[in-house]
């Protein structure tokens, strides 16, 4: 029993590493902005609250959002919340938010879809007094999808804003 | 004009026909269609060296005959007749008996790398020739283009319309997973054969659009790291980014008719709106200022008018403005969301992506937004594009789940003929150029 429990945690653990790592810096096949700046060093230990792999676990580097909306939930502010404290803390981090929506539309609206939704979090995460200048958005529509099957299990994790931690010193 | 040209031709084909009603002619606007009988025997080999060349060609044009769905090939096993010479009298009773309408000879001379083909259209139940002979110049590595010109003038010749066989697309080549798709734009003729790829996948690349004469290209690339709109020479693959008006990113781009300008949107703020740059001078004008999703410009043949997309009410709908902005009205009223709005090259219907109850349909409606037909209907279509004649509209349809891929198809305004083209790998976005000179 506790052998399964402890495969089973592993396999979550296994499972979200899987699901984040695209969208880290650089995972993203050469799609992502300043993907020349990655280095598998700049994450660093989940354990260590100052660190990249904190943020983006601990913290939760994603926002969800409804179909077609591009308006926060409250799960999702409380996440920006964490985000904000943690990029006022760090301020040797810059970040781009990352703009995402499901396949559900056509490329063009979507990439539009995504900016609000990219927009919507750095709006957020100014107002929580993330300076601007620190702040990026893009959007990748649903050209960067990180689940792939065609059903809602999948589309609710396609639509999401997904903050991109970056050092200060390498701006792209 | 189709008046003039059916009338013209109804007094150049006037006497005797026999099972025929009429003048040799499709008119191509009506829904139901009969296909056309014609009978293309191999084209003459004037010398040894063309020998190899014409079973080709005549097969190029009988190929692309046949593929519109609105002519149908007589199989030469049927024939009672050979053509023997190209300057023979035609025994037109011997086609007739077999129920060709149309009847197509050629001749074809190679010297060295130079070939030349001659072809000539009969009206087989009339008994006459339908416009004179034609004769076609060019290289024997581009026997393709020959034959497509040959099948163009015929298609032209019967329906009064212009051809599309000497055509090219351009579009996004994909390989790889769902999750990380590979994409590069390729540009390929109209049949998926003769593919080059115009840039490397090391950015997403998107909506590749042909400039008027094909020669330019513009597109969305990410290889600045965010969305900007490049434009390429089709000829030396060379590409700029283009200077937009600024904002964080730019999308969605077109030219206009005179190819000296271009349209696109731009987003801010989270704010997505159209404008446009003059291509010399990096000029720009705004043309919408909403909050909602303004994008997917297209313009009207005559260059007065666009068609786009917004969401200003609420859903993606179709609107028309001025080419200058200021106010538009909206064209779309059924069930649904529309997007991806592009107007014919005749000008007097709007191709659009509609989706509705969890499907994707290619349809076409007036200017009005009256008459809307949807052609298809599946998981997910989306980004027409018009054939040059306006007659075919070729289109990107992804399959579902995590296989799921991008390849493209092609159908005709009628609804009828959707056909897959045979693209090398996964394919999306295309977009139809002109015809080539």
């Amino acid at each position: 029993m506790n052998m399964m429990t402890k495969a089973t945690m592993l396999l979550l653990v296994l499972g979200t590493a899987a699901c984040t790592n695209p969208d880290r810096l650089g995972g993203a096949g050469g799609a992502g902005a300043g993907g020349a700046a990655a280095d598998g060093g700049l994450a660093g230990s989940a354990s260590d609250p100052t660190s990249p792999a904190y943020f983006n676990q601990a913290i939760g580097d994603r926002v969800l959002f409804a179909v077609d909306t591009s308006t926060l939930t409250p799960e999702g502010q409380r996440i920006l919340d964490g985000q904000a404290q943690w990029l006022l803390t760090n301020a040797d981090y810059r970040a781009v938010v990352e703009g995402h929506a499901d396949e559900q539309g056509t490329r063009e609206y979507n990439i539009a879809l995504g900016a609000r939704r990219a927009n919507a979090v750095r709006e957020y995460l100014v107002s929580r007094g993330v300076p601007t200048a620190r702040l990026e958005v893009i959007s990748y529509g649903k050209l960067r999808p990180i689940e792939v099957c065609s059903n809602e299990a999948c589309y609710s994790q396609n639509r999401r804003a997904v903050t991109v931690l970056s050092f200060s010193a390498i701006t792209s | 004009m189709k008046k003039v040209l059916t009338l013209l031709m109804a007094l150049l084909l006037a006497g005797p026909v026999a099972a025929q009603d009429g003048p040799l002619r499709i008119t191509i606007t009506d829904g139901v269609i009969e296909p056309i009988t014609f009978a293309a025997p191999v084209f003459q080999a004037e010398n040894a060296e063309a020998a190899q060349v014409v079973n080709n060609l005549n097969r190029m044009v009988a190929q692309d005959l046949s593929g519109t769905g609105l002519f149908r090939e007589i199989p030469a096993s049927a024939f009672i007749s050979q053509i023997t010479s190209f300057s023979q009298p035609i025994a037109f009773a011997d086609w007739r008996a077999i129920n060709a309408q149309a009847l197509v000879t050629g001749a074809v001379a190679v010297n060295g790398n130079q070939m030349t083909v001659k072809f000539r259209l009969y009206d087989v139940y009339s008994g006459q020739e339908l416009g004179g002979g034609l004769q076609l110049a060019g290289t024997t590595t581009g026997w393709r283009r020959m034959g497509h010109k040959v099948a163009d003038a015929v298609y032209s010749r019967i329906t009064g319309e212009g051809g599309y066989f000497d055509s090219r697309v351009v579009y996004v080549a994909e390989s790889g997973p769902k999750d990380n798709r590979q994409m590069r734009l390729a540009v390929m003729d109209f049949d998926g054969e003769n593919t080059q790829y115009l840039t490397d996948s090391s950015a997403i690349v998107l909506a590749p659009r042909f400039s008027p004469t094909g020669d330019r290209v513009l597109y969305t690339s990410y290889e600045s790291g965010f969305p900007r709109i490049n434009l390429l020479n089709v000829a030396n693959v060379g590409r700029q980014q283009l200077q937009t008006a600024p904002g964080e990113m730019a999308f969605s781009p077109r030219f206009s008719r005179d190819g000296g300008s271009v349209i696109y949107s731009l987003s801010n703020g989270g704010n997505t709106d159209i404008f446009r740059s003059d291509l010399a001078s990096g000029q720009y004008t705004r043309l919408t200022s909403a909050p909602s999703i303004e994008t997917a410009p297209s313009l009207s043949p005559d260059g007065t008018q666009i068609v786009f997309e917004s969401d200003r009410s609420g859903t993606q709908q179709l609107y028309i403005m001025s080419a200058n902005g200021g106010e538009a009205r909206r064209i779309s009223f059924g069930e649904g969301r529309y997007s991806t709005p592009v107007w014919s090259p005749r000008g007097d219907l709007v191709a659009f992506t509609k989706q509705n109850a969890g499907r994707f349909h290619i349809g076409v409606m007036r200017t009005d937004g009256s008459e809307e037909r949807l052609l298809t209907a599946s998981f997910l279509d989306e980004g027409p594009t018009w054939s040059p004649n306006g007659r075919v509209i070729m289109f990107s349809r992804e399959t579902q789940g995590e296989s799921g891929t991008s390849s493209l198809y092609s159908i005709d305004i009628s609804g009828r003929n959707l056909k897959a083209v045979p693209v090398q790998g996964a394919a999306s976005d295309p977009s139809w150029g002109p015809l080539q000179p």
